[in-house]
Order: C-alpha cells, then structure tokens, then sequence
C-alpha cells in the first residue's frame, strides 16, 4: 500500500495542507491534486464526465506544484468544475495534463469550501530515502 | 510558545530586539497567556518580516496573530518607498481588502423575535452565499472596468445603494490609484459572475442585536443601543482577489532575486515599492480593493431586499465598513517627522484615531469604528480608534477571532448539523449550503474573540465600545 500513489491532508492552523505522496513526480502532483479536490469535497462523489487540458511551467518543482495547483483552482471558480482524477506529463519545469471532473452540483457535493489560492507555505516537492516523490503545499481557503 | 523569547515592555507589548537580518523589532501586543498560546511560527514569521527591505519602526503582530503566510494573519508593517520599501504580496493575502460591514436596522431585538425565521429564510433565498453561488449581475469589458476603478461608487450608480453610503466606507467608497490593465484577463474572468457573493470558509452575513454597551458616549455616536439589532457582512474581492494575489506572489518571487532581495520564507515575496513590478501590484491591488467595496455594497442593497420583504419601509444605514487585507499609503509620523508610508494590513483592521482628517465628520471627535467579527455562534465587537494607536502599530487593531484549531480537527470533533441544532438551542439560526463548512467553522475552532479584543482595548490599539450577539448567521 504504501508504494501505491495516495494522498493525505495535514494541519495549518488557520488552512489545511494537501500531500500527494507517489512512485514518480508525475503522480506524486496527481494525488496533490486529489487532495485539493478532498478540501472541497468527498472526490468519491465526483464523476469524470469531462475532461480539460491544463499547461503551466516554472522554473523549480516547487513553484510547478504551486502554478499546478492554481491552475486547477482557476479552473474550478471561473468555470464551477470539479476533478476526481488527474493525468499530469512534467518535462524540464512544464507541465501538461488533463484533469477528470464534472460542474459543480451543489447538492450532491455539498462543497465545504472554496479554495483561493496554493500557497508557497510547507510548500515541498522531493524524493523520499524510500524513493517516493512527495509534492505538497498549503491552500488558503 | 515561551514569554521567555521577549522583552516584556508593558503588560501588553512584547519585543523581540533586532537580531541577525532584522533591521526593526518586532512587537506583538498579547498578554502573558495569549502569547502562550500563540504559534511560533509567529514569532518566526514576525521576525521575517522585519527583514524585509525599507521596513519602519517595528514589525507588528495584533492579539488575534496567528500561522499565516510570510506574514502572520494579524501582522502589520510599515514600508518607506524613499528607504528602498517593498511591497508584498503575502503582506496583503490571497483575499485582498477582505473586511467587514456593520448596518443599523432601526429594529430592537422583541420587534424582530416574532420574525426571525421569516427573515432568516428571506436573507438566505436573497444574498448568494456559498461555493459555486452566482450573482445576478455579469460584468461585461465596460461594467468591469467601471467597478475596478469606481468600487462602492460604480456600485451606486448601477442603482445599488445611496449617496449617503460613501462616507461611511472606508477610501469614501473608492479607492484611489487603481489600474484596472494590471488585472489579468483571468483574474476578470473568475469575477464576471462573483458580484454580489458571499463566498465561503469563514465568510458571513449576520443579523445581531447589540448585547453589551462599554462606551455610552461614543456608543451614541455610533447610534447604537442595547437590544439594537445590527446587519454585518464579513467578505472581500472574491475570485478577482485571489487571482491577482495568486499571480503576483509567484511573479513576486521569481523577481526577488533581480530586484536582490534575500527573501527569509519565499512566501514574504515582494517587489520595491519604486519598481514596476512593485507598481503593477500597487493598481491591481487597489483594484482588488474597488471590487471588495462593490461587492459589499451589492450584498448590502440585496440586504436591503430582503429585510424589506419582511419589515417594509424600514431604512439600513452603515454604521461603518472597514477592510483588514490591504496595502495603503498612509501619513505617518516617525521620530518627529510625517513621513508617507505603504502599510500592509494582513488581518489587521485600521484604526483611526479622533481628529485624523481621512474620517467623515460624524466620527471626528471620537475615531473612527473598528468593527471586529467573532467566529459563528460568537460575539463581534465594535470598538473605535485611539489616538495612542497611531503610535503603538501605525493605527491598526486585530480583526477577529483567529483559529486555535485547524479545519482538519474540527471537522473530526465536531458535525456540522448538530452544531446548527445546538446554537438553534441558544437561539442562533445558521443557515448555509455546506453542513462539513458549518463544521469547520465551528465557534470552539477559534479563540475566544473577547479576549483578543480586551487585550487590543488595554493596549490602546483601539478601545471596545459594544459587545454583538449573533442572532441569525448566514454561513458561505
């Protein structure tokens, strides 16, 4: 199990922390994502009717993650969508993907909150001992 | 974290000495026990802070100072553009010229009791509260620019509101020095549909009755009473906020090394005030503001609506709207002199002091009202401005509450449905579209507001005038 790709949340005082923890840098930013999905909503209730092409780059993994993430939360208030999954390619600081999702149904998803921005607080992208890829940050909700 | 870290100055300001980059002090105004019980990532974000190039005087956290971003939530910091000053993305945050609007109803609580259902319900169908909620209005090219520039003022003339609200805002409705071509094409297109929206997390629309009277005088001036019942909107800029604040903190600290500034926390990026970079911020920010100021002066005509619906005739006044996310040039006088200064306001509310000329006439005498919101379920306060607060942190006081827990424990401690059934009990209606955001921000997540506000009161930052009751909450 905990050489499978998976994500997790952790404490900010005032926001929360999302983690994607995973074999490659590639699916360690798509389990991030999924845990930026799980601040708004039970990504389970989440179908993958749709999916939408997303592009970003920088110039270090850590401000990757960041525009990654603000891409999506773009991407989710302009339009009012939702992703449960994610298909991300990152090739010298660009990064391409599709991202899985469906519009907002506001009460099947009962979305707790809307995210703002990713922030460059425990913002962290490296390779653990074990070898898996750890990509996180906090969002300000 | 450990008193044993400051120098304690009065019993309720605690230094810290300038060490290794700091070029100021930093302060934080708490007593013994909220000093404990605060963070230490405060004490490391205060102490950055006070790194950054052209900082004056002392950086500054408020009682209700906790674990922000680069700055702490509750921090403020003054910035001379002739000394090399910055500004910061951060210093501002993501939700720029979030803040809080108080109106007068004219009601005392027994006349609204036979009603508050009725209004609850009417409040809830009226004000679009929660994510995904739309506005009615659609901003085209034109509409946009007009609000971006105009604010609360372009929102009066689209029909929102009266003459009389201006001088009861902040920047009298409009703040000055926007520049609307700095806001990106997607920071427009995350706003076309948002005006006149709640939001979400911690943000409300609350029906309170005044509970609690400190300052009878300046109470009067106020025009409030005991039993009063009072309308506050806690929001800010919306998706156009968040947007610029998320732009410029990426652009921000891909330049710090040009602009050679050794950044502390990559989140403290920011530009120098004299710079371009730092000058697109400065107009899209005040652009930022202009539309936190139209959206609550929407929110407040779609008040308006819905209050008529169930009490027809009555007229909702402001009593003030004060923003507590912002960066404004403001006069300041160091060692002797009046010196203009950019002062970022990150959680932190202005307060004016008696006689300071930026205040409409009917709070000259007395300072301007400091409006301060508790959690849901719990007091706000109003206080007013000192004159001793220009001195102690360039006229700022806290802004709230502040979280003691974060979102994760609460919603394992708490549900959100019980919580509304037990401030139903107290006689509190919550009415929101996201049972687990009830949860999150449930009253016990966050500290207790009196405290932080009676510290704010004996430090002078500002002086407590009445004590708010929530009676019915609106939850984004």
């Amino acid at each position: 199990m905990m050489n499978m790709p998976h994500w997790e949340h952790f404490e900010h005082e005032a926001d929360i922390g999302i983690r994607g923890i995973a074999p490659t840098l590639e699916q360690a930013f798509e389990q991030a994502a999924v845990a930026m999905t799980a601040v708004v909503t039970d990504p389970e209730l989440v179908s993958d009717a749709l999916a939408v092409p997303i592009k970003c780059e920088a110039p270090d993994n850590e401000l990757l993650l960041v525009s990654w993430i603000n891409e999506l939360v773009y991407e989710m208030s302009a339009h009012g969508w939702l992703f449960n999954r994610y298909r991300v390619a990152i090739d010298g600081g660009k990064l391409t993907a599709t991202a899985f999702g469906v519009a907002v149904d506001r009460q099947k998803h009962q979305p707790a909150v809307e995210i703002k921005g990713a922030t460059f607080t425990g913002l962290h992208v490296y390779r653990q001992a074990d070898g898996m890829w750890v990509a996180q940050c906090v969002v300000d909700v | 974290m450990d008193t044993g870290q400051f120098i304690q100055r009065d019993e309720t300001c605690w230094e810290i000495e300038p060490k290794g980059a700091m070029h100021v002090p930093a302060i934080i105004y708490a007593d013994a026990q909220l000093l404990q019980e605060m963070d230490q990532k405060v004490y490391e974000q205060i102490t950055n802070v006070a790194t950054l190039p052209g900082i004056v005087q002392a950086a500054y956290a408020m009682p209700d100072a906790h674990w922000g971003y680069g700055f702490p939530i509750g921090g403020v910091a003054a910035f001379d553009p002739d000394q090399g000053g910055i500004v910061s993305a951060g210093g501002v945050g993501f939700d720029i010229s979030c803040g809080v609007r108080t109106l007068h109803t004219g009601l005392n609580i027994d006349q609204l009791q036979p009603h508050k259902q009725a209004l609850a319900d009417a409040l809830y169908r009226t004000v679009p509260a929660g994510v995904g909620s739309r506005g009615k209005i659609h901003l085209n090219h034109k509409t946009m620019h007009g609000m971006l520039t105009g604010g609360a003022r372009w929102a009066l003339d689209q029909g929102f509101g009266e003459q009389r609200d201006l001088e009861r805002i902040e920047e009298h409705g409009c703040m000055a020095g926007a520049e609307p071509h700095y806001v990106s094409p997607r920071a427009r297109e995350r706003q076309q549909d948002e005006m006149g929206t709640l939001g979400s997390g911690n943000h409300y629309l609350e029906v309170q009755r005044v509970a609690e009277i400190f300052d009878p005088a300046v109470a009067k001036t106020f025009s409030l009473r005991v039993g009063d019942v009072v309308i506050s909107i806690h929001c800010g800029s919306r998706g156009l906020g968040h947007q610029i604040g998320t732009e410029f903190l990426k652009d921000m600290a891909m330049a710090a090394a040009q602009y050679q500034i050794a950044l502390p926390d990559r989140e403290l990026a920011c530009a120098p005030l004299n710079s371009p970079l730092g000058k697109q911020y400065l107009g899209a920010m005040r652009a930022a503001i202009n539309c936190a100021l139209a959206n609550r002066q929407i929110i407040t005509h779609l008040t308006r609506q819905a209050v008529a619906t169930v009490f027809p005739g009555i007229h909702l006044g402001l009593l003030y709207d004060v923003s507590h996310n912002t960066c404004k040039l403001e006069r300041h006088m160091i060692d002797g002199q009046k010196k203009s200064l950019f002062v970022h306001r990150k959680g932190a509310t202005r307060a004016f002091g008696p006689g300071h000329p930026d205040l409409p006439a009917a709070f000259k005498e007395v300072g301007q009202p400091v409006l301060i919101g508790g959690s849901m379920g719990t007091s706000s306060y109003v206080l007013c401005g000192t004159k001793e607060s220009e001195q102690r942190a360039f006229s700022s006081a806290c802004h709230g509450a502040g979280r003691a827990m974060s979102r994760t424990q609460a919603t394992k401690q708490w549900q959100g449905r019980t919580l509304v059934d037990q401030l139903a009990a107290k006689g509190i209606i919550i009415r929101s579209p996201s049972m687990r955001g009830v949860a999150e921000e449930a009253p016990l997540a966050y500290k207790d507001v009196s405290a932080v506000v009676d510290i704010a009161d004996r430090a002078g930052l500002a002086r407590k005038v009445a004590r708010l009751e929530p009676v019915i909450c609106i939850k984004g």
